[in-house]
């Protein structure tokens, strides 16, 4: 992989070659009291000297002591605001004497360039790439919007508190998935990005920028910085037999726990860069000549998701949360061979009463080593019992 | 796996051909392609999703038999919004079809074996289509048994053909309801009594059930502690549905897809999750 360096004021070249070759260039901006992804034509309009301050329920901007333009980790928007919006029309459908005519409207029409991804939503990208492309049915729009699309990564040269990508395999550092991948440095002036390249179309893109090779002070300039990243990730969990781990404890008293506390406001998965469900609506105008079928985003924590005649499957709270965690953690990767978490952290950072993923896994988790040892103990009392029955066993063998 | 690139999400206009009163709030629907003569292949469990102009799109069964895939019908009992639309129809309206999705009763496989079928309410509805099937290979087949429960006799689906089929010397019909008015003079009491009533060679038996999951859930034992083994018994699940297709996430069933993986699984796939609450 070629490895090069790129000055900070040479930024905005790459947003306006992006720009002339036809993207529509998205990237973090400040708005709505957060970092969020929104046109980017300037690199003025990125935070810069910006970065946020998350936990449990907790999102504050601040300010840095540097200029630094990525110095943030991720807000509440992901990238399937573009890629899944949350509205789509599908389809249109007008009466047409005895039968009806429908209009279909799949094809994306806007190429887009994402730039500041970070590795946490590449693999949730590709998460939702899974999902969407690799099935029996492909969502079509998806596909066309997806294929189109440029990938500027940007490593992450802090880490959030509620980041765990570490734990899920998913950051600091994107790995893959990219046209072209940066990692911003600061020292002293020097202010420049370390740029790898992912795919021939970036090498090309890339090629039209002033830029230099990297020397090996540079590389290990940024390998410094990732590894720092990866030392200060705000939450960890244990993934280890994850799958087996839920399945075993569909009936568990954690459930009941945090289901005092959900107020199943559907948040969590309205932040999830991977959560993908949807519903539709049909609408149609009072002449009843013209109708519409729409396509919106929707959450397994609303009544209505899992409705059938007579009542919903999932009626209470503590089902609903079970269904969120278990089909992240467990399901998704019997349904899709992957994790449905990148560890992005984003659902902890923005439940309105701080529920935490990791520390309900955790939870859960220490009550099996906590009810583990009380079995083992229970074994061992049951083995000194058949030890001192042991002279009755007799009473019992067959001839 | 191969993709499929047409457009899933599209419905197709069929026209209502005939319309057929099953019960007070159950018709049965047959439907021609608007398009002409074509066809509609599809196997026996599986499943459309119709759409009713501008009110909405809900997941029917197709309960007409897969070897004239030309006449394509659907039993549907009014519940709500989208049923009452569609029952509410006229023959020559039009309504949307997308599909047929999910997965299929196991006709095929059951060849060579007794099959005991196990329907409850409108869960005869996508049963209709494997009786079709093995009526017209009936000596593929050892025993043919059909259970069949209702609310009330005036609940009863199909009742011509429950009498056709009743009358033949090698198919076995039993049918129950609920409760029923002094001028009944059927079973009465629910489905899994008439279980210990059959006979058939447990080993070499397959089972197949619809009904509402409690009712799924005691047949099921019933069936279970007749000999039955796990991987002969085939259930069909119900859940929300949007898309039909894997894509909106609604029909999950643990890390089932009812729509894609069902609706009919084999008991044995499904038995860490069927009968878990809330799942
Ligand atoms: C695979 C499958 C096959 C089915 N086959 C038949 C059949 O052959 N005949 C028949 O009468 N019914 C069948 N149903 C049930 C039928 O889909 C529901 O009765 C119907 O969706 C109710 O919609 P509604 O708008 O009239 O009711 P409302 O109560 O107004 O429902 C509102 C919405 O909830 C959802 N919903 C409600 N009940 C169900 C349900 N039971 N299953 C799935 N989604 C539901 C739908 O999205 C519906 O639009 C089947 C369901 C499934 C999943
Ligand atoms: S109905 Fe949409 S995923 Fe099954």
């Amino acid at each position: 992989m070629n490895i090069a360096i790129l000055e900070c004021d040479h930024l905005q070249i790459l947003l306006d070659v992006l720009r002339k070759r036809g993207y529509q260039v998205i990237g973090p901006t400040l708005g709505e009291g957060a970092i969020v992804y929104s046109d980017l034509n300037s690199t003025a309009n990125l935070p810069i000297g910006w970065t946020d301050e998350q936990d449990g329920g907790t999102y504050r901007l601040k300010k840095r002591n540097d200029k630094a333009l990525f110095g943030y980790t991720v807000g509440p928007h992901s990238w399937k605001k573009y890629l899944l919006p949350s509205e789509l029309r599908l389809w249109k459908i007008k009466r047409n004497g005895v039968s009806f005519q429908i209009v279909t409207e799949n094809e994306a029409t806007r190429k887009f360039a994402f730039v500041g991804v970070r590795s946490c939503d590449i693999h949730a990208i590709s998460v939702q790439d899974k999902v969407f492309m690799n099935g029996q049915y492909i969502d079509q729009h998806y596909t066309s919007q997806r294929k189109d699309t440029f990938i500027v990564a940007v490593n992450c040269g802090k880490a959030g508190g509620t980041c765990f990508c570490v734990s899920m395999n998913t950051g600091p550092k994107a790995t893959f998935g990219f046209d072209l991948a940066m990692t911003e440095i600061i020292e002293g002036k020097n202010h420049y990005f370390l740029v790898e390249t992912g795919t021939e179309l970036g090498a090309e893109i890339f090629r039209e920028i002033p830029h230099k090779q990297a020397n090996e002070k540079e590389k290990c300039a940024a390998d410094d910085i990732l590894r720092k990243t990866a030392e200060q990730m705000g939450r960890s969990m244990d993934t280890s037999n994850i799958k087996d781990l839920f399945y075993r404890n569909h009936e568990h008293p954690r459930w009941n726990n945090v289901a005092e506390r959900c107020l199943t406001c559907a948040n969590c998965t309205m932040v999830c860069p991977t959560c993908f469900c949807t519903t539709v609506e049909d609408v149609t105008d009072l002449m009843s000549e013209h109708a519409e079928r729409w396509r919106k985003l929707d959450s397994c924590f609303t009544m209505d998701f899992s409705y059938i005649h007579g009542g919903s499957v999932r009626a209470s709270t503590k089902s609903r949360y079970r269904h969120w965690i278990t089909h992240k953690l467990a399901t998704w990767i019997d349904q899709f061979g992957t994790s449905g978490c990148v560890g992005c952290g984003r659902c902890i950072t923005w439940c309105p009463v701080a529920i935490d993923i990791t520390e309900e896994v955790h939870a859960i988790r220490e009550s099996e080593t906590v009810i583990g040892k009380q079995k083992t103990i229970v074994k061992e009392d049951i083995h000194a019992n058949t030890g001192t029955l042991s002279g009755r066993t007799s009473f019992f063998k067959r001839p | 796996m191969k993709s499929i690139i047409t457009e899933p999400m599209i419905p197709k206009p069929f026209r209502i051909h005939r319309k057929l009163k099953e019960t007070h709030d159950t018709y049965t629907i047959e439907l021609e392609s608007t398009n002409g003569a074509d066809g509609f292949p599809f196997s026996a469990g599986q499943f459309n999703m119709l759409y009713i102009f501008g009110v909405g799109e809900v997941p029917i069964s197709i309960s007409s038999d897969p070897s004239m895939p030309k006449m394509l019908k659907h039993t549907a009992r009014s519940v709500g919004t989208v049923t009452k639309a569609l029952l509410n129809l006229r023959r020559g309206d039009i309504l949307g079809v997308r599909g047929p999705f999910g997965s299929h009763w196991p006709v095929e496989e059951a060849v060579g074996n007794d099959v005991v079928i196990v329907a409850g309410g409108i869960g005869l509805a996508p049963m209709r289509p494997v009786l079709y099937s093995f009526i017209s290979h009936r000596d593929k087949y050892g025993k043919i048994i059909l259970l069949y429960g209702a609310r009330t006799p005036e609940d009863l689906l199909y009742k011509k053909e429950l009498e056709l089929w009743r009358g033949r010397f090698d198919l076995e019909v039993k049918v129950i309801v609920d409760s029923a008015s002094g001028n009944w003079r059927g079973n009465v009491g629910v489905v899994t009594t008439l279980i210990p009533r059959i006979q058939f060679d447990p080993l070499h038996t397959v089972a197949m059930i619809c009904g509402p999951e409690v009712m799924m859930r005691y047949t099921l034992k019933e069936l279970q502690n007749c000999g039955i083994k796990n991987e002969n018994i085939f259930v069909s699940m119900e859940r929300n549905m949007k898309c039909g297709i894997c894509l909106c996430g609604h029909c999950q069933f643990g890390p089932k897809f009812v729509c894609k993986d069902g609706p009919v699984f084999c008991y044995d796939h499904i038995k860490e999750l069927f009968g878990k609450r809330e799942i």
